[in-house]
């Protein structure tokens, strides 16, 4: 594979790791937090409403595991598509 | 020993420490003034991105705000975080493969251009001096409240920091004393609010306490009666808010890309040593910031139901003290309006006689809680931390626009290092008197704009940058074009329904529905339309810009592009 090749395939799965995390990323905020809020609402674990808890508490945590995912994602890809920085 | 002197000892030595670091990583190149010589570790970065993040708005006001609003709070929780998914997936490594200064130094070099170069000084400096006014001004509050000086004087003395550590130290001053600054405000924060956690629910954790049973043995969960209190008192239920769902789309949709292209925020991920530094100190970022995000929630829920359960129809001359403390600041107004010397405390306007300032949520919580003296002394330390760390972030941007992307890349390109320092010095020294001036003559306008410098970052930088990197074919004209009508449009949005200038206009009269708060994700989609069909009529960026597009789109060879 030529160097070229190896970067465009670089690119296109670096894409493809973004649509699905960024996918995640709408679904809970705007998703579950705001769109689906008042069907959620009907669940409830413990004192909170599902969809108010995605709304305050539960995205934010979803949004923290987003951004560690990304960086293993990419860590690997560097690694196997030798284009990291060691 | 009584609360001001516990304030003095320990507000006292917290600036001792700002100032015993900024004389210890003074910068001496403009390497170390603008990215703190690009070697500071992904983790370090991660706390100082946290604590530049978190203004006086987040530590003191936003607990305040979500105790009001309810769920509609949600709105600065999901957009404040959710920003950093944007900023670590679309943004950071790629700007840190860029590996130069500033944010202006991107555009200018992606767009081949000085007028976008330009244009992105000016919306840096829009940006960041609506959001500067307003810090100052907090740390003026937070003095002449706690320290019982005037609001000007307490200005000052804020000024007088910000200006030691800022002007002396730069990038690398301001980076270590931001974690000091993270570390202090996180522990002021959360002392209190564990403390709170427990009295009422039995949690130590406040995140679980908050959806914790009440500890009065009535097996009541805290956010059920918090329902059932506002329902009795006419309020809107706490857990469904009274927003339109479209308008808290635009809202957090608005402050998440705002987030994003914060200048003073972006500016921090120049500072780490490769690009995948870039991306994980932006996840260290978050997790720092969401200590204290999922915190705000639950500390809202406490304050609310300690409110009303402490005030609603008790009789005036049996509230506790902190109550009266805080009506000398007028900050709590009780009015008898049907003498029968209890506290109605209901929607109605006309029944209601209690007026309540949202900030005092977080400031009278220690009080509220009965803490020692000392907790609320580090209070005060906490909010002064986070009011500082963000106002110095904010200058530093202000400064290095006027110094590296004014006068060496355009004006004056031969200027010498050490004069260009000066240069970043003196910016640095003028932008701390004139956000001082906002701070202790805070025109009427300061206070219902900064809440807008979200949206005006988002209509400017948010899609230039993105595009800037996504885009191989976008050019200049069509960049340019998109800057100025986004933030154009914007302002002229906040002038007129938020300032009611322009022949004002009611929320009946928003465009779609969308307050001005919000109206920043409107902004941001014209100027995505504008720049794709200006951009169409223009040839293609030239083969070497192309070039470096391709470039910074991989990790390998960040450490040549550093050192340039």
């Amino acid at each position: 594979m030529t160097m070229k090749e190896q970067h465009k395939q670089y690119w296109r799965q670096n894409l493809r790791y973004l649509a699905i995390l960024l996918a995640i990323w709408f679904i809970v905020s705007f998703g579950f937090g705001i769109i689906w809020v008042d069907e959620l609402n009907q669940i409830k674990f413990g004192g909170f409403k599902l969809g108010f808890w995605f709304a305050q508490q539960g995205s934010i945590y979803v949004f923290v595991v987003l951004i560690f995912t990304y960086v293993w994602l990419m860590n690997r890809l560097d690694k196997t598509s030798d284009l990291d920085e060691n | 020993m009584d609360i001001q002197t516990w304030t003095f000892i320990i507000v006292g030595l917290s600036f001792a420490l700002y100032i015993g670091i900024a004389i210890w990583s003074r910068a001496g190149s403009t390497k170390e003034f603008y990215v703190a010589g690009g070697g500071v570790h992904p983790l370090t970065n991660g706390l100082a991105t946290a604590a530049d993040w978190m203004s006086a708005a987040s530590f003191i006001s936003m607990a305040g705000l979500i105790s009001f609003m309810g769920y509609d709070g949600g709105v600065y929780l999901m957009g404040w975080t959710g920003g950093y998914v944007l900023l670590a997936l679309l943004l950071a490594p790629y700007l840190r493969k860029f590996g130069k200064f500033t944010v202006p130094d991107f555009i200018g070099d992606r767009y081949y251009s000085d007028i976008a170069r330009t244009v992105a000084v000016i919306c840096a400096i829009i940006v960041s001096f609506t959001y500067v006014a307003g810090q100052m001004r907090g740390v003026g509050v937070v003095f002449a409240r706690f320290l019982e000086v005037p609001i000007n004087t307490g200005v000052f003395i804020g000024m007088g920091l910000v200006f030691f550590y800022a002007v002396l130290g730069g990038m690398k001053g301001i980076t270590y004393t931001q974690v000091a600054q993270y570390c202090i405000l996180i522990f002021a924060f959360m002392v209190p609010a564990i403390f709170i956690s427990i009295q009422l629910t039995g949690e130590w954790l406040p995140q679980l306490g908050f959806g914790g049973k009440l500890n009065d043995g009535s097996g009541v969960y805290l956010l059920d009666k918090l329902d059932n209190l506002h329902e009795e008192l006419g309020f809107h239920e706490y857990t469904t808010g009274s927003k339109s769902r479209w308008d808290v789309g635009a809202i957090t949709l608005a402050l998440m890309m705002g987030t994003a292209g914060l200048p003073h925020v972006i500016v921090r991920f120049f500072t780490v040593p490769k690009v995948k530094d870039a991306r994980i100190s932006a996840g260290w970022a978050l997790l720092f910031i969401a200590i204290l995000y999922t915190t705000a929630p639950a500390i809202a829920a406490f304050a609310r139901t300690n409110l009303i359960t402490t005030v609603s129809e008790q009789p005036y001359s049996s509230v506790p003290e902190w109550f009266t403390n805080w009506e000398e600041t007028e900050l709590i107004q009780f009015e008898d309006k049907n003498n029968d010397g209890l506290i109605q405390y209901v929607a109605d306007p006309a029944v209601n006689e209690l007026t309540i300032d949202r900030d005092i949520m977080v400031l009278a919580n220690p009080e509220i809680a009965r803490l020692p003296n000392w907790v609320i002394a580090l209070v005060a330390a906490g909010g002064l931390a986070a009011a500082l760390s963000t106002a110095a972030g904010l200058l530093l941007v202000i400064s290095t626009s006027v110094s590296h992307d004014l006068i060496k890349k355009q004006i004056k390109p031969d200027i010498s290092d050490k004069e260009e320092l000066m240069w970043a010095r003196i910016g640095a020294a003028v932008a701390v008197l004139v956000a001082g001036y906002f701070g202790i003559n805070p025109p009427g306008f300061v206070a219902a704009t900064v809440a807008l410098a979200f949206g005006l970052a988002a209509a400017s930088f948010f899609p230039v940058i993105v595009l800037g990197i996504f885009d191989k074919r976008m050019n200049k004209e069509g960049a340019v074009a998109g800057m100025v009508v986004g933030i154009l449009l914007m302002l002229f949005y906040m002038v007129k329904y938020k300032l009611g200038y322009l022949g004002g206009g009611t929320q009946e009269d928003w465009w779609f529905g969308i307050s001005p708060e919000g109206f920043g994700s409107v902004a941001m989609v014209v100027n995505l339309i504008v720049s794709f069909s200006i951009a169409r009529f223009y040839p293609a960026p030239p083969q070497e810009v192309q070039d470096m597009v391709e470039d910074i789109r991989y990790p390998r060879g960040s450490g040549e592009a550093q050192s340039h």
